[in-house]
């Protein structure tokens, strides 16, 4: 795709580039591999769903199993990926840097990502993306639990690698004339986001080895057989996969400040506000881990203080809705694509938060933990909010890395199916979770409250499907086909697109 | 970079705020509340294992899979595991709390009306998690 479709350059020269703009491509093609892949799985879930009884997959086995990559595959494999991509692109523009810190650190850290891809597909494991022990320990099968967590291992490490890239640029990279405090949001979301990573993966990382050391048999951190504690895995896990929460909305909410202005053609209301909400949504992120961990027969006082850390963070989220609000606010908004989806996100961004607020109280949650309503929680987060926000970006940014445009009618009908269908799946998941249905379940009892409110949410899922073959379809024909980009304003809001000189194949 | 600070922000901030400190205060009486088991309470053992749910009542009676209890009377559950993790679940009666092997967890509740109602697991157990099911009976105190 994209400009080598223009000139074309032979593919090892693009595989072994360390330029930001080659590795933003590499991450960016991979990302969205992983995504049509872990979607796929989706799909597979929601069909077999439709009906209690086995509907297309045979046994549970293979359904556990394929939720299991589902989730590690979108999380770690699409979102992550897709925010580097975004950051290898615009990062080093942002700070007028020619190039990231470390740029053969910077493909090191992308050509981690297939190999850790391959083992997690390779291997399917079934243990849930938590990988819950003493399960994982005593009873998944091997070698797929091993190598879904080596998978994990090389991740983290790739994502270390990248966050120290990411965090030299900024400070230390941009260019002289330049404050911190004029740095553009996006890379200020980069920043904030890259410092969680630093402080929350090493607690996985070790977490991992303990429990690979606890499978071999020669460790017993968290087998009750040999005097361990699965809580305390619980606590490593939920301390490093709670701030990665906002490792992934925070720089979807960066691209939004991208967008949004852009296309309502005002400035940011208040940048100082934006810079303070990521600050803080960082610093709080720290605070709120264990309330995914209520059920585990906490006490009452540690429930408290997670719950009061919980809902810490809301303000800080709140105000960059605001931000957003009030930059549209009275703008000559357009709503091309790119907006439609960064408006959505920031709608559904609103209802995922509220709907967190009610798992954060602590009565509330004991209703709807481990059911389909946490289910449909977070995935208003990591679809609604992360992955409508980093399409939409894709979107925006299609001409600068293609020099064509993307067809308008076909983006506008993606958003439009994905965003009726993200409703009927997640915010029906709510209502299921009300119900009682468990999550991760491959076969229900013949409820008809479950089955109806089950057969929603498969159909708005076959919904989002075909939205994202029209997608597939848009972006591999117009980024041979479309027509040419005014790269000087692209979308003919007025203002600067990025630096238009730029939009030439690197030349070394 | 226009009109940072100003006064419709403070006043929606203060807002959330003010609605956060709310939630959290509701929620602090609730959970206080249901944290406090009543003194009578009747001691039920719950034992999960793959792939099903096992009770002893404090008179030795045992039972697999089915559970009864008479309407009106408090119950405790004293929840463990025999292998991995599990989550004891009446959703009808918002009973929920893991079973943690090497751990012994509790949770209350006090029927009051005669019925039936699904017992179910709802932390991830495996292979059978998905049907590691059970049916409680509610039952009219006098028979």
């Amino acid at each position: 795709m994209v400009l080598e479709l223009q000139k074309p350059r032979p593919i090892w020269q693009i595989m072994f580039s360390t330029h930001h703009t080659d590795v933003g491509l590499l991450y960016l093609i991979t990302s969205l591999a992983f995504l049509f892949m872990g979607g796929a799985l989706a799909l597979a879930i929601r069909a077999e769903l439709f009906l209690p009884g086995s509907q297309i997959i045979s046994d549970s086995m293979t359904f556990n199993r394929i939720f299991t990559v589902h989730g590690t595959t979108l999380i770690f494999l699409f979102i992550i990926p897709f925010a580097s991509s975004v950051g290898n692109y615009f990062v080093p523009i942002m700070v007028r840097y020619k190039d990231m810190a470390y740029p053969k650190l910077n493909a090191i850290a992308f050509w981690m990502i297939p190999p850790a891809g391959a083992l997690i597909w390779l291997g399917f494991a079934d243990f849930t993306w938590y990988a819950t022990p003493p399960y994982s320990i005593i009873s998944a099968p091997g070698p797929a639990a091993d190598m879904w967590i080596f998978g994990l291992k090389i991740l983290g490490i790739s994502s270390v690698l990248g966050a120290i890239n990411f965090i030299v640029t900024i400070l230390k990279c941009k260019h002289p004339d330049m404050s911190i405090g004029q740095v553009p949001l996006l890379a200020w979301s980069f920043l904030s986001s890259s410092l969680i990573i630093l402080v929350a993966i090493p607690t996985f990382a070790a977490a991992l080895l303990m429990l690979l050391t606890d499978r071999l048999g020669v460790s017993g951190f968290f087998n009750p057989a040999l005097g361990g504690d699965p809580i305390a895995y619980a606590h490593l896990f939920w301390f490093t996969f709670h701030p990665e929460v906002y490792v992934l909305v925070i720089p979807a909410i960066g691209m939004m400040y991208e967008i949004i202005p852009r296309f309502s053609r005002k400035p940011i209301h208040s940048y100082q506000s934006g810079i303070f909400a990521f600050v803080l949504l960082s610093i709080v992120g720290f605070s709120s881990w264990a309330h995914h961990m209520y059920a585990t027969g906490m006490s009452f006082t540690e429930k408290t203080v997670f719950m009061v850390g919980t809902l810490a963070a809301v303000p800080a989220s709140a105000l960059h809705v605001f931000n957003f609000v009030a930059t549209m606010w009275n703008g000559r908004i357009k709503f091309a694509t790119p907006m439609m989806w960064a408006v959505g996100g920031i709608a559904l961004f609103f209802s995922a938060g509220a709907g967190g607020v009610a798992n954060a109280a602590m009565p509330l949650d004991f209703q709807t933990h481990d059911s389909y309503w946490v289910v449909g929680h977070f995935h208003l987060f990591v679809m609604g909010t992360i992955a409508f926000g980093s399409i939409g970006f894709l979107y925006y940014m299609f001409p600068y890395v293609t020099g064509r445009m993307y067809n308008e009618k076909m983006g506008k009908l993606h958003f439009v199916m994905s965003f009726i269908g993200t409703v009927m799946v997640f915010f029906t998941q709510h209502v299921l979770g009300l119900y009682g249905m468990p999550r991760r379940i491959f076969d229900y009892p013949p409820i008809p409250e479950w089955i109806a409110m089950n057969q929603i949410a498969s159909v708005g899922a076959m919904i989002i499907g075909v939205s994202m073959v029209i997608f597939l379809a848009n972006m591999i024909y117009s980024s041979g086909k479309g027509k040419l980009a005014n790269t000087e304003d692209p979308f003919g809001v007025g203002g600067k697109y990025y630096y238009p000189f730029e939009v030439k194949n690197p030349s070394h | 970079m226009s009109g940072h600070s100003s006064w419709p922000e403070w006043i929606y901030v203060g807002v959330v705020i003010a609605l956060m400190v709310w939630v959290g205060a509701e929620a602090w009486e609730a959970e206080r509340l249901v944290d406090h088991v009543p003194a009578d309470a009747e001691v039920i053992k719950v034992t999960g294992q793959q792939w099903f749910w096992s009770f002893e009542h404090e008179d030795g009676t045992k039972e697999i899979g089915e559970l009864h209890v008479k309407a009106g009377k408090a119950y405790k559950f004293e929840i463990e595991s025999k292998d991995v993790n599990h989550s004891f679940n009446i959703h009808d009666y918002v009973v929920l709390m893991d079973a943690v092997p090497g751990r012994v967890n509790t949770v209350w509740f006090a029927p009051t009306e005669v019925g039936q109602h699904d017992i179910q697991c709802r932390e991830y157990c495996g292979l059978i998690h998905y049907n590691m099911r059970g049916t409680l009976y509610v039952e009219d105190p006098s028979s």
